[in-house]
C-alpha cells in the first residue's frame, strides 16, 4: 500500500511548501513518540491533567426505555470537556519536543480550540486558533474560554465561515510560520501523517473502553460500538481496538443536517463522492465540477464536507457502517439523555446517542457502547434558541 | 521541446526575462477575459497562466481567492475554459498553462483532461496541491498529450527534492519566492538568491520566479538567477482598478 494511504484513500495532496513540515513531523513521530521520555510525560499528563481513564457508564433508565443495554464511554468527563484533549496534549508535547513554540489550530465547535489552548498553556506555548465567523457566534462560551486561557483567535470570514474555511486559513498560516509553529490538526483527517498521528492519540478511547466493558460484562464484548463522525477522530479512536473483533459492529453516525430533501448535510460517506480536499483523497460533498459544497449540521463539530480517509476505507470495505441522524433527532437525544440520565451531551455526541434511540427496534436485547465524545455546556446557547 | 520552454528561451535570446501573467479564467467577466488575454499576448507574454477556479484555494492569498470565487459564482468551470480555448486555438503567440487545484481536474477525468488540453492548445499544468509524492498519476495521464506538469518549488525545498522534481521535468520550473500564499509583497526574502542559484544548477529547463512580484524593478537583483517572472495579484488589482492588461505590461516590455 502507498505510504499514507488507507486502501484507496489518504495521501498528501498539499502544496510543496508544506511538504518539509509534514516530513519533519513524520520523522518526529518515528523518533520522538517511541521514546520513554515522551511516553512517560504523555501518560502522566493524561492521568493528572485529563483525568484518564475516563469512566464507562451504564445507563439504567434509557436501557429500560429502549430495551437494550446502553453504555457510554465518557470522554465528556475529560478536562476541557471532550475527546479532543487526548490529541492536543499528544501533539502539543510532540511539538514542544520538536522545538516549536506555537500551536496553530482550526476549530469548529471550539472544543478542539479549547483543548489546543489548554495544551499550549500547560506546555508554555502560544495558541493561535482559526475559527469560522459563524462558529465564533454559535459557540461563544468556548471562544470566551479560549480567550481567558490566552489564545489568539482569528475569525474566518471567507467561504462558508465554518470549519472547512478555518482549515483553509490555518493551512495558509502554517505555510508562512512553519519554522516556529506546529499545526495541531484537530481530527483524523488532512494530509498524511495527521490521520495516523491523531488516531494514535485517540485510540486510547477504545483501548480503555474495550477493557472496561469486558471487566463489567464477564469478558464479553459489546455487540455494537457507536460514535459520531465529523472529521472522524473520536470515532476512529473508539473503533480502533475493536476493528479486529469481527463480532463487534462499528457504526459511525454522520450528520444529516435538517434532513429535508435538498438541504445541506455533513454526511460525505452517505452522500458524497471521491475527491481531494485538505490534503487527502477521501469522500467529499461536492458538485460534479469538483467544487466543495457547503455542509450543514446543528452540531458545529460535525459541520464539515469531508471525512478522514481511514473512515472512507472502513466504509469502502464494509467493516464500518455509516448512517445519518438529522438535527431534530440529535436534539431529541440531547434532551432524552439529559432528562433520563442526568448527562448533557454535546450536540455532536447527541448524534451517536440518537442512533441507539432511533434504531431501538433493531437493537433489542443488544449491548450498545456509545462514545460520548463531549459535554453539552457549549451548546446551551444554541438550544436556548431551539427549545 | 515544450512550447512553454521555447517561448521563455525566445525571450532570453532577446536579452529579456520571460513574462508569465496569471489571470483566473473568466476574470473580470466571461467576455472581457478574452480581451485581456489578447492584450497580454500582444504585449509579449511568453506563457499565459490561466487559473481554474476552485472553492478552497489554500495556496492563494486574498486577491486571487476573491477573483477566483467570483468566477466560480459566474459559473466558470473546466468545460467552459477548455471549450472556449479550443475555439481560439492558434490565436495566441504565447504558450498556455492552466493552474489550479486537483479536485476539479480529478472530477473532470484525467485522461479526458489531457486530451482536451491538447485540443485547446494548452501545453502545461500547475496543480497547487500536488507535491512530488502524489504527482505520478497525473503525469502519466497528461504526458501522452504533450502537456507538462510544471514543478513548484520554494525556499524550503531541499536540493535533494529539487533533483527529484527536475527528473524529466518539462516547460519550466516555478520557484515560489515566499513561504506563504500568492499576493503582492513589499520586499522579497533575501534567501531567494541562494535557493534560486541552487535551482538553476539542478534544472536544465528555465526557472521562473513567482508570488509577490508586481514590478520589473524588483527583479534586478535576481539577474542571471532566473529566466522568467510570474505575476498575478498585481495584474488582477490593476484590472480591478479599471486599468487594462496592456498598460500593466508596459513597464515590462
Ligand atoms: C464533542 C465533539 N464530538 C465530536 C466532534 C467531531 O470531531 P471528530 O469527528 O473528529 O471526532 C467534535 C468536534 O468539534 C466535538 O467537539
Amino acid at each position: 500500500m502507498k505510504k499514507g494511504y488507507f486502501g484507496d484513500f489518504g495521501g498528501q495532496f498539499i502544496p510543496e511548501l508544506l511538504m518539509p513540515p509534514l516530513i519533519e513531523l513524520e520523522e518526529a513521530m518515528a523518533t520522538i513518540l517511541p521514546t520513554e521520555e515522551f511516553q512517560t510525560r504523555f501518560t502522566n499528563m493524561l492521568k493528572e491533567n485529563v483525568g484518564r481513564p475516563s469512566a464507562i457508564t451504564y445507563c439504567p433508565n434509557l436501557s429500560k426505555d429502549l430495551g437494550l443495554d446502553l453504555w457510554l464511554k465518557r470522554e465528556d468527563l475529560n478536562h476541557s470537556g471532550a475527546h479532543k484533549i487526548n490529541n492536543t496534549l499528544g501533539q502539543g508535547l510532540l511539538a514542544k519536543m520538536m522545538g516549536k513554540d506555537v500551536l496553530l489550530a482550526e476549530t469548529g465547535a471550539g472544543m478542539h480550540g479549547v483543548a489546543t489552548t489548554v495544551a499550549a498553556a500547560m506546555l508554555d506555548m502560544k495558541a493561535v486558533i482559526y475559527m469560522g465567523a459563524t462558529d465564533v457566534v454559535r459557540q461563544a462560551p468556548n471562544v470566551n474560554r479560549m480567550r481567558l486561557m490566552g489564545a489568539e483567535i482569528v475569525p474566518v470570514e471567507s467561504g462558508t465561515k465554518t470549519l472547512k474555511d478555518a482549515i483553509n486559513e490555518a493551512l495558509r498560516r502554517w505555510l508562512s510560520d512553519q519554522e516556529t509553529t506546529h499545526y495541531c490538526f484537530g481530527t483524523a483527517a488532512g494530509p498524511h501523517p495527521f490521520p495516523t498521528l491523531v488516531r494514535e492519540f485517540q485510540q486510547i478511547i477504545s483501548k480503555e473502553a474495550r477493557q472496561q466493558f469486558m471487566d463489567r460484562n464477564a469478558g464479553r464484548l459489546p455487540d455494537v460500538v457507536v460514535a459520531c463522525v465529523g472529521g472522524g477522530s473520536n470515532a476512529i479512536g473508539m473503533f480502533h481496538n475493536f476493528v479486529p473483533d469481527e463480532s463487534v459492529e462499528l457504526v459511525g453516525v454522520e450528520a444529516a443536517g435538517t434532513g429535508e430533501p435538498g438541504c445541506y448535510s455533513s454526511a460525505p460517506l452517505d452522500h458524497g463522492t471521491d475527491g481531494v480536499l485538505h490534503g487527502m483523497l477521501t469522500k467529499l460533498l461536492q458538485t460534479v465540477d469538483g467544487q466543495i459544497e457547503p455542509s450543514h449540521s446543528v452540531a458545529p463539530g460535525l459541520d464539515y464536507p469531508g471525512v478522514g480517509p481511514e473512515h472512507a476505507h472502513l466504509h469502502a470495505t464494509g467493516r464500518g457502517h455509516y448512517v445519518t441522524i438529522n438535527d431534530e433527532q440529535a436534539i431529541n437525544a440531547f434532551k432524552v439523555l439529559s432528562r433520563r440520565e442526568g448527562i448533557i451531551p454535546a450536540l455532536e455526541s447527541s448524534h451517536a446517542v440518537a442512533y441507539a434511540i432511533e434504531n431501538k427496534d433493531r437493537l433489542q436485547g443488544k449491548s450498545v457502547l456509545v462514545c460520548l465524545s463531549g459535554r453539552g455546556d457549549k451548546d446551551l446557547g444554541i438550544l436556548d434558541q431551539i427549545l | 521541446m515544450n512550447p512553454m520552454q521555447i517561448k521563455i528561451e525566445e525571450a532570453k535570446a532577446k536579452g529579456k526575462v520571460g513574462l508569465i501573467p496569471f489571470l483566473p479564467a473568466g476574470f473580470p467577466d466571461r467576455e472581457q477575459f478574452w480581451t485581456e488575454l489578447a492584450e497580454l499576448d500582444a504585449a509579449g507574454a511568453s506563457v499565459i497562466e490561466i487559473g481554474m477556479p476552485f472553492s478552497d484555494p489554500v495556496a492563494d492569498g486574498p486577491v486571487v481567492e476573491k477573483a477566483s470565487l467570483k468566477c466560480l459564482a459566474d459559473g466558470i468551470n473546466l468545460a467552459w475554459i477548455l471549450t472556449e480555448l479550443k475555439k481560439r486555438k492558434g490565436q495566441f503567440k504565447a504558450a498556455l498553462l492552466l493552474m489550479g487545484y486537483l479536485n476539479p481536474v480529478y472530477q473532470y477525468g484525467l485522461d479526458k483532461f489531457g486530451k482536451d488540453c491538447a485540443e485547446a492548445g494548452v501545453s502545461g499544468l500547475i496543480i497547487a496541491d500536488m507535491p512530488l509524492e502524489e504527482s505520478q498519476f497525473v503525469k502519466d495521464a497528461i504526458a501522452p498529450h504533450n502537456v507538462a506538469l510544471v514543478p513548484l518549488i520554494g525556499l524550503n525545498t531541499t536540493k535533494e527534492r529539487m533533483k527529484l522534481y527536475a527528473d524529466g521535468a518539462q516547460g519550466f520550473c516555478y520557484f515560489v519566492s515566499v513561504l506563504g500564499t500568492t499576493g503582492q509583497r513589499e520586499s522579497l526574502p533575501a534567501r531567494i538568491k541562494e535557493k534560486l542559484a541552487e535551482a538553476k544548477e539542478v534544472f536544465d529547463i528555465p526557472v521562473a520566479l513567482g508570488f509577490g512580484i508586481k514590478h520589473p524593478d524588483q527583479l534586478a537583483e535576481f539577474e542571471g538567477l532566473m529566466d522568467a517572472a510570474v505575476f498575478g495579484s498585481a495584474l488582477i488589482s490593476h484590472i480591478q482598478s479599471g486599468n487594462s492588461s496592456a498598460s500593466f505590461m508596459e513597464p515590462w516590455k
